[in-house]
């Protein structure tokens, strides 16, 4: 496109030698940062394939309006002056547009204070990463250790928190859990049911999907499942407060205070999610068989007494002291992420999100592990 | 390490409150400033004051301890704070008090139990003690009546009068301020001056104050240090009047007449 057929609707520049070392450029028409503005490398490009070009000169007669996209052109077009030695005759720019550029080069770049970031090599960053988890696992053996440093306070009478805080954190990760507990325990004990009855009704022995869901809730679905909603749930919302209170000073003006955060923020929530995931499991292993019955019942023709006797049979306190063991040691790993990735959260709105993101992941991570390890010590030991 | 003289101003038979000597302050292995000295006398009025990012807030946070020197110290009367045990420095922080940029009021609690919860802490009194304490406290930045609001019920000028009202709550020694004039307005932030004159001058204490609002500074301060960011040195301490007298480092003329005397190459506005 020559640019002279609408030349009205969009500025142009056009470049004439008007002698060996001189160089004339004509911008025309109106500059409007909202249409296109044309592009400064073709004359960047004549800039420095020019050998003998000595000084460049500016005509805006035909120039009828201009905004940022021409100063940020003519910007450019200095900076390769500045690198090629050519000297700029800016008598020919509008006062103001001489002023702003002046203005815009008036403070030279600071040195150093473009991110370098991204050019880190490969291995450097895996390197990085690496070092950055082995840290992160010593972070975390502080926190575990000044977390019980405050209980230790705690037993000896001397640890500081406010009980409605204790009491409002309990009905938060307590009562306000049971809705959606309700719903899933009763939903993973009917997909359990109905993997059970697939195989086993070819048998005729139907009636085993009363065991099946009785002990798969008992010893593992229930605490997991539980888990899982918490970290979900009660594990982001620590993250999140605590994060958001870094962000503000609030955790801040409790040490400067001489309270210590540990003992006034983050012992309280522990205490409160490790006392009521036990009690949210039982109630998750309750629904959970109920759901195996609602199957049982509905789907398999079982009678409800028959289905109740067998679960009763099979169920032993072992299993189910097991689960409520577990899911008390998931509540205290849930608790400790979120409250750590909190403590850790940078300063800005952007950083909460991504503690919560990471304490989410983390206690998931962490819960899921640890069932792990749970099944196979409940095995070696007999369990 | 050989110390900078440190200029002292003349009534030196004031005893010195806070007294840093040679302190350095760095994140990781980039160091912000560096060979910082200066003493604050009681009753002062300080004032921490440079350009921005010159690590101002970071050197109030030093004081507070809240982050650790890289070397030097900080001291408290004769008692070293930065090399104090944790229970010692507990009892330090609890003569001090702190007036957050943001206010950092505790989201969670109403303004009277946000000034109330160190007295709870801290005190044998009874609940209805200390509400009453509260309630004055509140007063006195003239928030009487909002005892019960909960911060976000409240402007960003209330949120930091009702901050300075928990800083206030144990009667401190020292009271220390993070840009205490920031986003109030002209008014607000006048009046707010005047009852930290008022503050020092009532209950004896010292303020230390991070600001950049020459008005301010003319206005309440009588000490003060000045960091500059290129060199990463403090340039300047003592009287901000006398250094506006007297000074002859351009920098710190320019920045106590905004720019109009003393730049080199001002040259911003042709």
């Amino acid at each position: 496109m020559s640019g002279t057929s609408n030349i009205a609707a969009q500025g142009a520049v056009s470049l004439t030698r008007t002698a060996d070392s001189t160089l004339l450029i004509e911008l025309s028409g109106p500059w409007h940062l909202t249409r296109d503005v044309p592009s400064a490398s073709l004359l960047n490009r004549e800039l420095e394939s020019a050998g003998t070009l000595k000084t460049v000169f500016f005509d805006t007669s035909g120039l009828t309006h201009w905004d940022s996209g021409l100063i940020a052109f003519l910007v450019q077009t200095s900076a390769t002056c500045r690198a090629r030695n050519i000297e700029q005759d800016r008598r020919g720019l509008p006062d103001g547009l001489r002023r702003l550029l002046e203005l815009a080069e008036a403070v030279p770049e600071k040195k150093g204070t473009r991110s370098e970031a991204n050019k880190a090599q490969f291995f450097q960053r895996v390197g990085d990463l690496t070092i950055g988890y082995g840290l992160s696992v010593g972070d975390f053996m502080t926190f575990l250790g000044d977390l019980t440093v405050a209980f230790g306070k705690l037993i000896s009478g001397k640890a500081r928190f406010r009980r409605v805080d204790f009491v409002e954190v309990i009905q938060d990760c307590g009562a306000n859990a049971v809705g959606i507990v309700t719903l899933i325990s009763f939903l993973v004990g009917v997909i359990l049911a109905f993997m059970g009855a697939v195989q086993l009704s070819q048998f005729g022995a139907s009636i085993f999907v009363a065991d099946l869901v009785c002990i798969g809730m008992t010893r593992d679905m229930g605490a997991i499942m539980t888990a899982i909603i918490m970290s979900g749930r009660t594990g982001a919302a620590f993250a999140a407060k605590l994060g958001t209170m870094k962000v503000t000073q609030e955790i801040d003006a409790l040490t400067t205070m001489g309270i210590s955060p540990m003992e006034f923020l983050v012992l309280p929530r522990v205490i409160a999610l490790v006392l009521m995931m036990p009690l949210l499991c039982l109630y998750a292993d309750f629904l959970g068989i109920l759901g195996g019955l609602f199957v049982g019942v509905g789907m398999l023709g079982l009678s409800a007494r028959n289905y109740l006797q067998e679960t009763i049979s099979t169920l032993t306190l072992t299993n189910l002291f097991g689960g409520l063991f577990k899911a008390t040691f998931y509540g205290f790993l849930i608790a400790l992420a979120g409250c750590l990735r909190g403590f850790q959260c940078g300063n800005s709105s952007s950083a909460v999100g991504d503690a919560t993101t990471q304490a989410v992941v983390m206690s998931i991570v962490m819960v899921v592990v640890a069932c792990g390890l749970f099944a196979v010590v409940f095995n070696v030991i007999g369990m | 390490m050989d110390s900078l003289a440190v200029p002292q101003t003349p009534s030196t038979n004031v005893r010195p409150h806070i007294a840093v000597k040679n302190l350095t302050m760095a994140y990781g292995s980039f160091v912000l400033m560096r060979d910082i000295n200066f003493t604050v006398r009681h009753g002062d009025i300080f004032i921490i004051m440079g350009g921005s990012g010159c690590g101002k807030s970071t050197l109030l946070r030093h004081l507070i301890g809240l982050k650790e020197p890289a070397t030097g110290e900080i001291n408290y009367g004769d008692v070293n704070f930065t090399r104090s045990d944790p229970p010692t420095r507990e009892l330090m922080l609890r003569r001090f008090g702190i007036l957050y940029q943001g206010g950092a009021l505790w989201s969670s609690m109403t303004l009277a139990q946000n000034v109330g919860l160190p007295l709870g802490e801290f005190t044998d009194l009874t609940p209805s003690q200390i509400r009453e304490i509260a309630a004055l406290k509140l007063a006195l930045v003239g928030l009487s009546g909002f005892e019960d609001f909960y911060p976000s019920e409240i402007s960003g000028g209330m949120q930091k009068r009702a901050g300075l009202a928990r800083a206030m709550a144990l009667d401190p020694e020292i009271l220390f301020f993070d840009e205490p004039s920031a986003g109030l307005d002209p008014i607000s932030s006048s009046l707010l001056d005047d009852l930290i004159l008022e503050l020092r001058d009532n209950l004896g204490a010292t303020v230390v104050a991070v600001t950049h609002e020459l008005a301010s500074i003319f206005a309440i301060g009588n000490n003060c240090v000045f960091l500059d960011a290129d060199s990463r040195v403090q340039i300047a301490t003592g009287d901000p009047k006398d250094l506006l007298a007297n000074s002859r480092d351009p920098r710190v003329r320019k920045f106590l007449t905004r720019g109009k005397e003393g730049g080199e190459s001002s040259s911003h506005h042709g």
